[in-house]
């Protein structure tokens, strides 16, 4: 065996390389491997008959009927699940005293939201089962629905639940509110409104399940296998490792597929039940209905500052639409929120309070941000109005409270501590792009001129917490889980490297970025790396995919593993080059004798030698393979400046983002390419959000959006191109990253409805309740210019009924304006 | 029953299916063409586009009798030994992200980029409007089909 090698060049790095991705491929030829694209021998197809009532009492149900329908081999109702099918797990409960309902996954004897799943059929195909629906007979006795939170903690108002409407109440408080609020030269007052999202990945769900011996096999399109099996098992008593769950390509996530659903666990118990593989998809209005749901809180903000703009104390007082059931993480995705409220300002108290709220509608669980969205949302509202009030422009009111650079690391008043950030120079480069001036130039002539296109400019300077999340911290938050990651480095015997993340990747990338990762670690070219994931067999520990969290902490794994690695084939180095261990030196690919270069073995000559194992060093193990799970010790904080500027048509309410920029700083970049891909995509669900989306139940309890007819994802048409850059303080980890996932999401909302309000201020306006539609902008206008009594009657109307308002397909706009002009000054 | 001959990405096939059947589960469940996905049930989502003598089409909103007699490509017969300019150029503009979307925006803009060789931006951003990604936010879905355009997708 040989010795000696050539000194090779050592390869240009891959970290900052835009490497194009590995897994289109597949992609980009139709040979994707979608979970609705499995068909085993035998495999039957399963339909659910869900519940038409927000809520009613099941008097009966007869599934007879439906057995005798052609094609069909069986029709069950929540009666035959009910000795095994448990309740559906919620793994962090916020509170001591929090009020968890039983959550069977086919409804039993009520029906708390529409879609509830009732009954179900398996069929020989998909077109038998759903037929066979009809024949099934139940009948229910009608309960009054619960579809505004802000009566539900009445005395009057009716239950969801026995135990009464509210899950928790969560209190937070910091610093002296008394004193800050005490003579306070401003007060200032608001209510914000997060609408309810529906996140819409564009893979709808499937689910397939085998039984084979007692051995299931379940693939899903789901964001997390491991902690669905670790989950199946505890709901259904399926011994864990009897339980294997494979997420093939996912066709995104957004958090929805963050959840152990129903219809995964009734698939399992109907596979066990039938001894045949089955499979489920569902209709895109069966999950518009029936996916998790995000968002959907009314903010109650009160700020107190000082007569220079400086923040004294903020109180915040929030109602979370928890919908009909706790969800994985339903009760935590608002108290995420409460970290974030105090942004990137100083101030000397803050207080929270959440309070979880039942209604007969479908839960709300994480969405694109999860919390922080929220909470970003309201604070630089709030800024902006804060700007108002002193008559500042809104980078000098957030400039004259943020934490300046020099003062990091920084412990905020919600008790984290920001390692690194430059919120500075992010506004400096952002101003710069966005031709900031200029603008508020063409802005003031537009006014003076009362153009009846009026311009505004919208301002967010948001950060979060992301890289969820260190165990510690999870642990002190009743978090079911820690927030680890694993990783595997498998060395192969001609050079090659599998590489194994504990990440579930659904379009984000992982098998480019961590091949990029790996080869600048080892020293081995991008080209020699697979990355595998999804597939608790393949991959048996991780966490999964969310929160931002694949690079920080993932990334991290691979590294730890990585160094294993190559430690250990420096033992075996030492071995083949017969020198000691201590007089070696590593270089990316290499490890050579220290002063003698030329004499050296690479990483993938070391392999071979692992393989063959003639000749290793006494006491030493043929394998250089390494494990790595890392636990991070701190959140990351990216963070950013978001400039939006809206034309706004005065005479049609209608609202155009003439530009946006994007300047994020996310520390070191691995591939650039996928970097912008993430905050591209972020941007349009933020700005979906502002302008477009809102999930909206009829009086009845009814989802009136539950096609994508209604429920209005924006089209390439309706969204703006977008201009983005970059500035880097690196996070304190070793690959100085912090993550991109959500960032978009998070910052854009805010810059445009603050460019959207900015443009209306001369009309008195402070407020537009999300989505801004054209009829609710032209609303505002209306009852701003003094309107006619009708159209404040309507207003009033609208703030009352609100949850029946919203957006409506194309063209038509029947939804209400709403203006808010209380709140001021004290 | 009806009974149908339809050509799919070259290959001639003849089938008895359900009148009810739509094209797109004829494709997937029948022929095997699961390269075409399924992402609504209204027609708006546009997931399902493949080229029906050579015009895009919604496969779910055509039965797949109305294809009988009739040339389908789907994304899975785009490629002839290299890929189509359109693949090329939506890998290298990072035009997909979970990919959910890709078959049906490339036939679609198979389709646009024959229609309108040149397009604007605006051109494609109208033309693909029946096309629905929750991934990319467009911006580079738009910059891959002016690439596949400059490269002469048409000719
Ligand atoms: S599946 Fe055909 S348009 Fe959505
Ligand atoms: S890439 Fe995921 S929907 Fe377009």
């Amino acid at each position: 065996m040989t010795a000696q090698t050539e000194v090779v060049q050592a390869p240009a790095p891959e970290l900052g390389r835009a490497r194009l991705r590995k897994e289109d491929a597949r992609l980009i030829t139709g040979q994707t491997n979608w979970t609705d694209n499995i068909r085993l021998p035998g495999m039957l197809h399963i339909a659910f008959l869900r519940s038409p009532f927000a809520h009613a009492r099941i008097t009966s149900v007869d599934v007879s009927a439906a057995r005798d329908e052609p094609g069909v081999i069986a029709a069950y109702s929540g009666a035959d699940f009910a000795a095994e099918q448990g309740s559906l797990p919620c793994a962090w409960p916020v509170t001591p005293d929090i009020v968890i309902p039983a959550h069977p996954p086919m409804a039993t004897d009520e029906v708390r939201y529409v879609g509830e799943a009732v009954a179900c059929v398996v069929a020989r195909d998909r077109y038998a089962a759903a037929d066979a629906l009809a024949a099934i007979e139940i009948d229910y006795e009608p309960l009054p629905p619960v579809l505004d939170i802000r009566t539900a903690l009445d005395e009057s108002s009716p239950k969801v639940h026995e135990a009464g409407n509210l899950s928790y109440d969560f209190l937070f408080a910091q610093g002296d509110m008394d004193t800050a609020f005490h003579d306070a030269p401003i007060v200032l007052e608001r209510t914000y409104r997060q609408q309810r999202l529906i996140p819409a990945a564009m893979e709808p769900r499937s689910v397939v399940c085998s039984c084979v011996g007692g051995e299931f096999t379940l693939w899903s399109a789901t964001q997390i296998p491991h902690v669905l099996r670790v989950m199946l098992a505890l709901v259904t008593g399926i011994p864990e490792q009897n339980l294997r769950v494979i997420a093939p390509d996912v066709g995104g996530g957004f958090g929805s597929k963050l959840q152990v659903t129903a219809e995964e666990v009734l698939a399992v118990l109907i596979a066990r039940k039938l001894g045949r593989p089955v499979k489920w998809t569902e209709s895109r209005s069966e999950g518009n209905m029936t996916v998790h749901h995000g968002r959907d809180q009314w903010q109650q903000l009160r700020l107190a500052a000082d007569a220079d703009g400086r923040i004294r104390g903020l109180e915040v007082d929030l109602l979370a639409d928890m919908g009909a059931y706790l969800m994985l993480v339903t009760p935590g995705v608002p108290v995420l929120g409460a970290f974030m409220f105090p942004a990137i300002y100083k101030m000397d108290a803050y207080s929270f309070r959440c309070r979880g709220v039942f209604s007969t509608k479908m839960p709300t669980d994480a969405y694109r941000g999860a919390g922080r969205p929220e909470a970003t949302f309201a604070i630089e509202r709030l800024m902006d109005e804060l700007g108002v009030e002193l008559g500042l422009d809104p980078l000098e009111i957030r400039e004259r409270n943020w934490i300046k650079h020099e003062e990091f690391p920084f412990t905020t008043v919600a008790g984290l501590t920001y390692d690194s950030g430059n919120y500075e120079a992010a506004t400096a480069k952002a101003k710069e792009l966005f031709g900031y001036d200029a603008l508020r130039r063409e802005q003031q002539e537009r006014r003076e001129s009362g153009d009846p296109v009026q311009l505004g400019l919208g301002v967010s300077t948001f950060t979060e917490m992301c890289g969820l999340a260190p165990s510690r911290v999870l642990g002190s938050l009743a978090y079911g889980a820690g927030g680890w990651e694993q990783a595997s480095i498998r060395m192969l015997p001609t050079g090659k490297v599998e590489v194994v993340t504990g990440s579930s990747a659904h379009g984000q990338g992982h098998e480019t970025a961590w091949s990029q990762i790996v080869a600048d670690q080892l020293g081995v070219p991008f080209e020699d790396i697979r990355v595998l994931h999804g597939d608790t067999q393949v991959s048996p520990r991780g966490m999964d995919t969310y929160g931002s969290r694949s690079l920080a902490v993932g990334g991290m794994a691979l590294v730890m593993a990585c160094d294993k690695v190559v430690e250990k084939a420096r033992a075996i180095a030492a071995g083949m080059l017969e020198v000691s261990a201590a007089d070696l030196e590593w270089t990316p690919g290499r490890w050579a004798v220290r002063g003698d270069p030329d004499k050296g073995v690479t990483i993938a000559e070391i392999a071979l030698a692992t393989f063959a194992a003639h000749a290793l060093p006494d006491g030493v193990e043929p394998s250089i393979d390494a494990d790595a799970t890392y636990d991070p010790d701190n959140f990351s904080f990216p963070h950013g400046t978001h400039l939006c500027a809206t034309e706004v048509d005065t005479e049609t309410g209608f609202v155009k983002i003439r530009s946006y920029v994007a300047v994020d700083d996310i520390g070191k970049i691995v591939n650039p390419m996928i970097v912008e891909g993430q905050v591209h995509g972020g941007l349009a669900q933020g700005i979906a959000q502002a302008l477009y989306e809102e999930a909206v139940y009829d009086d009845d309890g009814n989802l009136v959006t539950s096609t994508l007819a209604d429920y209005l994802i924006p089209s390439a048409s309706d969204l703006p191109s977008y201009v983005t850059g970059r500035t880097e303080s690196p996070a304190a980890n070793r690959l100085g990253v912090k993550g991109v996932g959500e960032a978009g999401t998070i910052a854009s909302t805010p810059a445009v409805v603050n460019a959207i309000v900015d443009a209306l201020r001369p009309f008195g306006i402070n407020d537009i309740t999300m989505p801004c539609t054209p009829e609710r902008v032209w609303r505002a206008i209306q009852a701003a210019r003094g309107g006619d009594q009708a159209s404040a009657a309507e207003q009033h109307e609208a703030r009352q009924s609100d949850q029946t308002q919203g957006n409506s397909p194309r063209g038509v706009t029947p939804g209400s304006g709403e203006a808010q002009q209380t709140g001021g000054t004290a | 029953m009806a009974e149908i001959t339809v050509t799919v990405d070259g290959v001639n096939y003849e089938d008895h299916v359900e009148p009810r059947m739509l094209l797109v589960h004829y494709l997937r469940e029948i022929v095997g063409k699961t390269g075409t996905p399924i992402g609504c049930d209204t027609s708006n989502c546009g997931a399902c586009t493949v080229l029906m003598d050579g015009q895009s089409v919604k496969s779910c909103a055509v039965l797949a009798v109305q294809a009988d007699g009739t040339q389908i490509t789907t994304i899975e017969g785009m490629a002839n030994g290299a890929l189509h300019p359109l693949q090329r150029a939506f890998h290298e503009e990072h035009a997909l992200q979970c990919g959910y979307c890709t078959p049906g925006m490339i036939m679609a803009a198979s389709d646009l980029l024959r229609e309108n060789p040149h397009p604007t931006d605006t051109e494609i951003r109208e033309g693909l409007e029946g096309n629905l990604c929750r991934c990319t936010g467009y911006e580079n879905i738009v910059r891959a089909v002016r690439r596949a355009a400059q490269a002469g997708v048409s000719e």
